[in-house]
């Protein structure tokens, strides 16, 4: 029998009565799951309060937390010297919520972090337009701004599980190429005004100021025009360097590669430019040997991120928590499977549940001690739903590389040992 | 500043996020030399190229002084990636992506090289410079000749064997920017 099935848990709207035959009947267990982690004994041994350090001008995180993110130099290639890194990955299995801090939010660049001094920073607007346009920062910050909560996310999250699964992965390892801030900025439509951009051009080109001048095209669809903006602030404070400082573009949904950083040029065309990134390196080679090109969505995904891979649990009461999106809107569902997807329950989706962020989801469960493997799948407003391993397998291959949003599934084992499989 | 709040007010009486009377009162119009500094783009129809010619000869010279230390001697690879071979391999185990074996265009070639390389100097090469290892790169993947000399002219004309290999994304094939 699914020991699940006894402590039933209802979405956010559940009878409390329900809620609390739930903790009730585990209590026994989660006591005891809790207690090896109590380190004072009793209240006395709590250490005496006293004068603590000085104010300061800024926070600093606690002595006793310990948070970073893993450069990365490609698949199975971690934790390499930063000079030999392209991306860094967020420990997603260390934080809750689902804002990221700025410092944590992760890294991807082709050519280092330009310094540059947002006094002399330019941007570019011109192509297809009526009416050319250079801005400097203080233009654009007197611009009418909008703000918005978005994850952004590489095309190469979840590149580490194409073609086999290192069992030693943790979820910052798996999945840690994702990250959901608050961006502020000025709206793309403005600048299509501003500019007079003519209404034949169907492409705009982002190109930023780093080394590699790394430029995608964007296509002009409605979708873009009413949702992408070019950002300045990220969490309440200027674009952290290593995300794009002082400018960057915000593409909610699609590739993270779109959101150009750095940014000082938009051109507009009437078709794509082609550059090396959207032709040599973010296309998916199919089993066939053809590439998609332009698969610029980032598709329903979600993971879970406890209990996740190199963690040790104990017999009896879990919290099972995780982060769902989906670039085509809000996640409407997401179910979790403790018994290796052969059933399924929904999680609670806790609030708020926003479009084209992450979502954090939670469920409980007790576990009997045996060996298991446990799933997440999320649904998103569009009905789409996260594919199994197999069937995405079957329809991409294992070269396709970037836009991996298979379930991830992790296997634990009777020691209570977590980690990483293919399902 | 005053017309800034002229125009908000403008943008909030109608109830519009986006605004546009008024709204050339941000920034300033580019020059024509400006722009000519930052326009970099190359398409695959060859807009964007500039004057200039390079010869595979002469680009077998500037890959030994720029690009060899990372992409081997030969363009066989090293600390970073190979830059020919690979036809064939695309449908297999292990795809090997080159120039030669998976990019579309000749174009971006010019336009990455003159955009990016050499990676610890980017933009440090002159257009006949970047004509000629673009050809000496297009060469060690016998998609020109030995003698081969490329400009603006030319370069659109190199047909690259895997021009056909991509499938567009259908959401992004017709678009209409109703802006």
């Amino acid at each position: 029998m699914n020991e699940t099935e006894k402590f039933p848990t209802e979405a956010l709207n559940s009878k409390s009565s329900s809620r609390r035959k739930f903790f009730s009947a585990s209590a026994g267990i989660a006591g005891a799951a809790f207690a090896g982690r109590v380190h004072g004994q009793t209240l006395g041994d709590v250490p005496p309060r006293g004068l603590g350090d000085p104010l300061s001008g800024s926070s600093k995180r606690s002595a006793h937390v310990q948070l970073s993110r893993i450069p990365e130099a490609g698949p199975g290639r971690r934790n390499v010297d930063p000079s030999a890194a392209i991306n860094s990955k967020t420990p997603l299995d260390k934080l809750v919520g689902t804002i990221t801090p700025a410092d944590l939010h992760y890294e991807r660049s082709h050519s280092g972090i330009p310094n540059i001094d947002p006094a002399k920073h330019q941007l570019l607007i011109h192509g297809m337009t009526r009416n050319a346009r250079v801005l400097t920062m203080d233009d654009i910050r007197a611009m009418p701004s909008v703000s918005r909560i978005l994850f952004i996310e590489c095309t190469g999250n979840g590149w580490e599980n194409w073609k086999k699964a290192d069992a030693n992965l943790t979820v910052q390892n798996t999945h840690g190429l994702i990250s959901t801030n608050e961006w502020t900025g000025v709206s793309l439509a403005s600048l299509l005004d501003l500019a007079g951009v003519d209404r034949k051009s169907t492409w705009m080109l982002a190109e930023g100021s780093d080394g590699a001048g790394v430029a995608r095209s964007i296509p002009l669809t409605d979708e873009v025009i009413n949702e992408a903006f070019i950002a300045y602030g990220q969490n309440g404070e200027p674009l952290r360097p290593a995300h794009g400082f002082p400018l960057r573009v915000i593409v909610p949904g699609l590739e993270g590669n779109l959101h150009i950083k750095w940014l000082r040029r938009l051109k507009f065309g009437d078709q794509p430019f082609m550059t090396r990134w959207e032709t040599a390196r973010y296309t998916q080679v199919l089993p066939d040997g053809k590439a998609r090109q332009f698969q610029l969505r980032q598709e329903v995904n979600s993971v879970i991120t406890t209990p996740s891979g190199t963690m040790q649990i104990a017999p009896g009461y879990q919290r099972v928590t995780g982060l769902a999106w989906s670039g085509n809107g809000r996640i409407t569902r997401v179910e979790v499977s403790t018994d290796g997807a052969k059933s399924w329950k929904d999680a609670r989706l806790n609030m708020p549940v926003l479009p084209k962020a992450q979502a954090r989801f939670e469920t409980e469960w007790v576990w009997d001690g045996k060996p298991t493997k446990i799933v997440s799948r999320a649904t998103d407003e569009k009905g789409q739903v996260q594919p199994d391993r197999e069937s995405f397998i079957a329809r991409m291959g294992t070269n396709a590389l970037f836009h991996y949003n298979a379930q991830q599934t992790w296997s634990i084992d009777a020691g209570g040992r977590v980690s990483n499989a293919l399902a | 500043m005053r017309s800034h709040n002229k125009l908000l007010m403008a943008a909030v009486a109608a109830g519009a996020v986006a605004f546009s009377a008024g709204a050339h009162d941000f920034g300033r119009a580019p020059t024509a030399a400006e722009i000519k500094l930052w326009d970099i783009d190359v398409r695959p129809d060859g807009a964007g190229l500039p004057e200039g010619r390079g010869s595979v000869t002469q680009g077998k010279v500037v890959f030994a002084n720029n690009c060899a230390a990372c992409h081997g001697a030969n363009g066989q690879g090293g600390l970073n990636d190979r830059l020919f071979g690979g036809q064939g391999t695309l449908a297999s185990a292990s795809p090997v992506k080159t120039v030669g074996s998976y990019w579309p265009y000749a174009t971006t070639l010019f336009d990455y090289v003159r955009r990016a390389m050499p990676h610890h100097a980017p933009g440090s090469l002159g257009h006949d410079e970047t004509y000629a290892v673009v050809a000496y790169i297009l060469n060690l993947n016998e998609l020109v000749p030995d003698n081969a000399t490329l400009d603006k002219a030319s370069l659109p004309k190199v047909l690259m064997p895997n021009r056909d290999g991509f499938i567009p994304e259908p959401e992004f094939q017709n678009i209409k920017n109703s802006r």
